[in-house]
């Protein structure tokens, strides 16, 4: 039957031509080759929220009067509502903790090396794409948390000099947080992001299948010197039906968390109510608000938390111009893989840190 | 030559701002209070001392010592500042306290200057106070107005370090009223304070914070502190209990209290040791304040017993409901819904408790109806929300299954697929 299909389409547009370069792809083979697996996790993930987003649009209202009963509505009320709001919001922080853990796995292993700097550029570009989708994300359900929360952290972009109080006015559509801050988070989640995220994820992918994928330079050096220790896997169908089996199961946990442990939706946000007490950001903005607090509020001449801006902003620069600083040199890979530690261990410990701190 | 001419004029200038500082200083040095210079070295009960003195809400506006003591505090000699020709009135008498006091304070033209908010009726209202009418007597033992206000470091009531601040009122009344020695000619109890301490309003005061919540002063008057008549004691509560006390007037209770000549709402509620309501105090059973007056076969214990059933049979629902719903919650389930019926029952519950001061069990009842109403809702929501739960780990087992046989079948086929590769 597939054979009929696929012959089928052949004569008509070159199947077997179009398919040739998947066919042609290898995966090599070696002691981290289980890394390989995070991007494409990812990516199912991304496939995830795309597919069970576009399912909660057929009932979610993006209205401060309307937003927090319609969710409410989809967790008790459509069938199969809390099923695809659960899996929504526990598959957007797993895509976000695998799209952290592919980036840390291509820097550890130096995937970034030319010829591929532009594929580790569009990657740290969906990184904060990514980030961009949870921010937003966050505050559709319009409960107490998700609004303070957009509070804060649109308060913080209003610490950028110059442009700060210019970007914190359009992103809440206003001086406050109100309905219209609602009305266009909605609108970038479900509209801007996700066409920017469409292009920029196929030309990510596009440089992947054109450059193929990277062996680490150990294991290069290593296959240079003995060619006979070289060792690879067909991308299709062995590897993706390994990478099947990875999603299967997490697919299977994304349907025991949500069956388990349904997403809360709190209660409905109150702009009048005073903040909760202790109130955080999602876990994958901890790092950067633990060390805004711990800034002093006066560093010299310069606001605390102007500072802590601007060093985020240099960092995330920087982050972004990696391999253009890893020349390849031993001395140079020497100092990339100590900043790289760095940036992990500062990452979790303050991650973990602003998590007990109260 | 013109260089000499400035210098001459700065140095000109000079002295005369110096010398001009210096007129304005021994100006201000010229109005001393040399009553706190000798009375700060003095012992007790005599001593005044400067800090304690600024802290007086009095000298904060601009008066002095001989403001209410006469004299002269400008003079050194103390014969001049405290003699007769100064106006020196000395040590003031317990009797001309309030009197004096008063000239100020029932003085609204006067008071207007430093205070236009505050009333100027505490003297004639004290006059009516049992305070008031035993000093008329000669009775030097009651309060007056500095045994409650403080004298000398006087602070304002709503300075939390005032005797009359609210939280600190009931201590300050005990002073004396809890001093049996003190009371002893008066032949009235010396418990209050102890029973205050456990009462709910005691509590609400201190430990919640609520300054609004009933101190001494609140019930019996403060200016004009007087017990309330056993006639008009609901008149009272009621300035807070408002609609305990509507219902309590249009009750049977009302003719019958006032035929016993029993006081009203505390008959059953005390007076000092108010403490929390329960409906253990309702119906027939051991602790019930209805069996103090009813027994068994009148109308009044047929009526009790029956408010306390329907009460009951809310309360243990709305528990039982509570439990199923907040199980479900645990569980992750969305019960919010179902909550807020349980909001709604709980308010159906305090209107019945509130209700049962009419003593009309119909209407006891149908507060308590809606209540049950409510509650059910609740309870199916909970029991609905738990089989949901099941439902979803039913599901959530067969879908794992699923995946595990696909997972299976994955390995099976990448196995099939790979084996020529491994023969080769």
């Amino acid at each position: 039957m597939f054979n009929v299909i696929r012959k089928w389409l052949d004569e008509r547009f070159g199947w077997e031509e179009l398919m040739a370069p998947l066919r042609h792809k290898k995966v090599p083979l070696h002691k981290f080759s289980a890394w390989y697996f995070l991007g494409g996790m990812t990516l199912f993930l991304f496939g995830i929220q795309v597919v069970t987003g576009i399912l909660l649009l057929l009932y979610y209202r993006p209205s401060a009067n309307e937003a927090f009963e319609s969710v409410q509505y989809i967790m008790t009320r459509v069938q199969f509502g809390w099923l695809i709001r659960s899996i929504h919001s526990w598959s957007a922080n797993l895509m976000i903790f695998f799209a952290f853990a592919h980036m840390f796995s291509v820097a550890f292993l130096r995937a970034y090396r030319k010829p591929r700097e532009l594929t580790w550029v569009s990657g740290i570009l969906l990184l904060f794409l990514v980030l961009g989708f949870g921010f937003s994300g966050y505050l559709l359900p319009w409960n107490t948390l998700a609004f303070f929360a957009t509070k804060v952290g649109t308060e913080i972009t209003g610490q950028v000099p110059v442009v700060g109080h210019a970007m914190l006015v359009f992103l809440r559509g206003g001086e406050e947080v109100t309905g219209a801050t609602l009305t266009r988070f909605f609108g970038f989640h479900v509209a801007l992001l996700p066409g920017i995220t469409t292009a920029l994820l196929a030309l990510h992918i596009l440089l992947i299948q054109r450059l193929g994928m990277s062996a680490p330079p150990s294991v290069e050096a290593e296959w240079a010197a003995s060619p006979e220790k070289k060792r690879e896997m067909s991308f299709f169908p062995n590897f993706m039906l390994r990478e099947m089996m990875a999603w299967y199961i997490a697919l299977g946990i994304l349907g025991a968390l949500a069956a388990i442990a349904p997403w809360e939706l709190g209660t409905k946000a109150d702009p009048f109510a005073a903040a909760p007490a202790g109130i955080k950001p999602e876990w994958y903005f901890l790092f950067m608000f633990q060390t805004l607090k711990m800034i002093p509020a006066k560093v010299g001449f310069i606001d605390g938390e102007v500072l802590g801006v601007l060093l985020f902003g240099l960092g995330g620069l920087l982050w972004l111009l990696l391999p253009f600083f890893d020349r390849g040199e031993r001395r140079s890979a020497r100092w990339t893989m100590g900043a790289l530690v760095f940036v992990v261990a500062y990452v979790v410990a303050m991650t973990v840190y602003g998590h007990v701190a109260k | 030559m013109w260089r000499n001419k400035q210098l001459t004029r700065a140095l000109w200038l000079f002295l005369l701002a110096f010398f001009g500082a210096a007129f304005a200083a021994a100006q201000n040095a010229a109005q001393p209070n040399t009553c706190v210079d000798c009375h700060s070295a003095m012992d007790a009960p005599l001593k005044v001392t400067a800090e304690q003195f600024a802290q007086d809400v009095h000298a904060q506006k601009g008066l002095g010592c001989v403001s209410c003591h006469g004299g002269d505090a400008t003079k050194d000699d103390p014969d001049e500042a405290m003699g007769k020709k100064a106006g020196f009135r000395g040590k003031i008498k317990r009797t001309d306290i309030p009197a004096l006091c008063g000239k100020c304070h029932s003085d609204a033209a006067y008071m207007r200057q430093h205070n236009p908010s505050l009333r100027t009726d505490q003297l004639s209202q004290y006059q009516t106070s049992v305070h008031g009418k035993q000093l008329a007597k000669g009775d030097t033992n009651v309060a007056v107005c500095v045994d409650c206000h403080g004298v000398h470091d006087l602070r304002a009531p709503k300075d939390p370090r005032s005797p009359v601040y609210p939280a600190n009122v009931p201590a300050t009344c005990a002073r004396c009223h809890a001093d049996s020695n003190h009371m002893k000619a008066y032949k009235i109890p010396t418990d209050q304070f102890e029973k205050y301490k456990a009462s709910a309003h005691y509590e609400a005061l201190t430990v919640r914070g609520d300054l609004s919540a009933p101190n001494c002063a609140t019930c019996h008057g403060n200016h004009g502190a007087a017990p309330p008549g056993v006639s008009t004691v609901q008149n009272v509560c009621s300035t807070c209990h408002v609609f305990q006390a509507q219902l309590f007037e249009a009750s049977p209770h009302k003719a019958a209290f006032q035929a016993a000549s029993m006081p009203g709402c505390i008959t059953c509620h005390s007076n000092h040791k108010i403490v929390h309501t329960s409906d253990t105090m309702l119906g027939t059973a051991k602790g019930s304040v209805c069996t103090d007056c009813h027994s068994e076969g009148d109308n009044g214990y047929k009526a009790a017993s029956e408010i306390a059933l329907h009460l009951g049979k809310l309360d243990t629902s709305m528990k039982q409901a509570d439990d199923l719903v907040s199980k479900a919650q645990d569980s992750g389930m969305e019960v919010s819904e179902a909550k807020t019926d349980l909001d709604q029952a709980r308010d159906s519950l305090t209107k019945a408790r509130v209700t049962i001061h009419s003593l009309d069990v119909a209407r006891v009842k149908a507060d308590v109806e809606a209540g049950l109403k409510t509650t059910e809702k609740a309870h199916e929501a909970g029991t609905a929300a738990l089989q949901e739960r099941d439902f979803r780990r039913k599901g959530l087992g067969l879908s794992l299954i699923a995946i595990l046989i696909m997972l299976v079948g994955l390995a099976m086929y990448i196995r099939q697929i790979e084996k020529p590769q491994a023969r080769t």
